[in-house]
């Protein structure tokens, strides 16, 4: 009985150390309710948008009675600069994350991508939207993903995804040449883009040390390093100069 | 775990490939790039051959697995087949000549040894090729309906209002490494680069020229558009487009 009993408790324990071994598969929001938040700020004389020449496309023309402007360096009045990508390059748990369900859209609208800067997670489903009365072809020129480019009428929907992370993915349409955007692909949920206001959250973060990075298109990437307690707002600013 | 790690590292010798009952042996075709390929398209199969700085347009880069000419969709990888009408073809206006003088083994044998240059090849399978339907005889109408059809989807806008390779976006036009690039002049009669059959302009409209700016319209038209867009192309380069236009004009 003895000896049975001390192959039973063996091999539970056995069985108990494989299952703690795997890594766990869980939603975000299941983890932690730690986060970051902050603002991004541009330092010095902001860079001047540029007019954009529509002519090309009387559609286009139409939708901006005031001429559109380039959108690489959008620094607002308070120095805040809008979509900086700030997102988690270091410390998260060794976990494998399913795609949030959520619908993520990029929309051509006025001959110009809304978003600006986009942010998903690998193989989430991507929804192009053509909102504008003009073709647009979507043509997204990536390093670690496949290289597609698809014409689409006004109204036709398209619906794809990116199965590698990459940061980021510039986005242009050949028939408007003016149109630039950009797609970041993360293996994680960790990540935001800046608002008007230069500010981001990311949630649902365990306790523990991370690593933060903010990538500004033209700027380049900035680097910050943070830790979490349970259920800590921790507040990381960055920012960036010419 | 390593074992394993070893037997699937893509090796030089591991592709094959298969074209019309022939099949191809990389080792083999290794033996013919490094003798007739390699100074446009480089020792690794990137494009930097010693050639590549006087050549425009530039030798295809084969490590990113993105082609122009394939029967299969855009973003997806070319049949052998694909690759290997390319090589047997060439690209006219390029420098890529037609490689027939090769013998039909070696050019299958060189496909096997291309396919090596990007790991796309062990990682993803090719794309099902698009389906092609029986084109409609062309017409006046057809041609009416597909310079309709050239409008409405924005292809003056580099190829120019009549084709001729001059719209307004056609000088901002680069490819996916950046060079410049132009439109096709439509009513210049020369050969198309990927075919020129009617089909073979179905095809490269379904499937866009991958690393181009031209654009899949696989998701923006139906079969009987693309066929009366392809009648009018046919009809712009015949004549340098006079007969396009006489077509469109014509209020019969």
């Amino acid at each position: 009985m003895k000896s049975e009993m001390l192959l039973l408790i063996f091999a539970t324990a056995l069985g108990l150390l494989w299952v703690g071994s795997l890594p766990p598969t869980l939603n975000a929001a299941e983890d932690g309710s730690g986060s970051v938040t902050g603002q991004v700020k541009f330092q010095g004389t902001a860079p001047k948008a540029t007019r954009i020449d529509m002519s090309a496309d009387p559609n286009c023309l139409k939708a901006h009675p005031t001429p559109a402007t380039t959108e690489d360096v959008v620094v607002g009045a308070d120095g805040s600069l809008e979509n900086v990508i700030v997102y988690v390059a270091e410390g998260m748990p060794n976990q494998t994350f399913q795609p949030s369900a959520q619908l993520v859209v990029l929309e051509q609208k006025g001959c110009q991508y809304q978003p600006h800067v986009l942010a998903l997670e690998a193989n989430e489903k991507l929804d192009v939207v053509n909102a504008d009365k003009t073709t647009h072809n979507i043509h997204p020129m990536p390093e670690n993903n496949r290289e597609w480019n698809k014409t689409q009428p006004p109204g036709v929907p398209i619906e794809e995804s990116f199965a590698r992370e990459e940061i980021a993915i510039p986005v242009k349409c050949n028939i408007h040449p003016w149109m630039h955007g950009y797609i970041a692909v993360f293996k994680h949920p960790f990540f935001a883009v800046t608002d008007k206001d230069g500010r981001f959250q990311i949630k649902n973060l365990p306790p523990g040390n991370y690593t933060i990075k903010a990538w500004q298109e033209k700027l380049g990437t900035q680097i910050q390093k943070t830790s979490i307690q349970t259920g800590q707002i921790a507040n990381v600013d960055f920012t960036f100069k010419q | 775990m390593v074992f394993i790690c070893v037997l699937s590292l893509p090796t030089a010798f591991a592709q094959e490939s298969h074209i019309a009952g022939l099949t191809g042996n990389a080792k083999r075709g290794k033996a013919l790039y490094q003798r007739y390929c390699i100074f446009c398209h480089g020792p690794d199969g990137d494009g930097q051959g010693v050639s590549a700085l006087y050549i425009d347009p530039k030798p295809r880069d084969f490590t990113k697995g993105v082609f122009k000419c394939r029967s299969t969709p855009s973003g997806t990888l070319p049949l052998d087949g694909d690759l290997y009408e390319t090589i047997s073809r060439g690209i006219h206006a390029s420098g890529m000549p037609s490689w027939k003088p090769l013998l039909r083994q070696e050019r299958v044998d060189l496909v096997a040894y291309i396919k090596t240059f990007s790991p796309r090849f062990q990682e993803e399978k090719p794309g099902v090729p698009v389906t092609i339907p029986s084109e409609p005889p062309s017409s006046r109408e057809s041609v009416k309906r597909g310079a309709e059809v050239f409008q409405n989807m924005n292809c003056g806008l580099c190829h120019g209002k009549e084709g001729r390779g001059n719209g307004p976006s056609a000088a901002s036009l680069t490819d996916s490494k950046g060079n410049r690039i132009t439109p096709f002049d439509l009513t210049s009669g020369t050969r198309l680069k990927c075919g020129n059959s009617d089909l073979g302009i179905f095809r490269d409209l379904e499937t866009g020229l991958d690393g181009t700016p031209m654009a899949s319209f696989s998701e923006a038209l139906k079969p009987d558009q693309i066929w009366d867009l392809v009648h009018y192309i046919a009809a712009l380069r015949s004549t340098k487009g006079q007969i396009a236009a006489e077509m469109i004009h014509d209020t019969n």
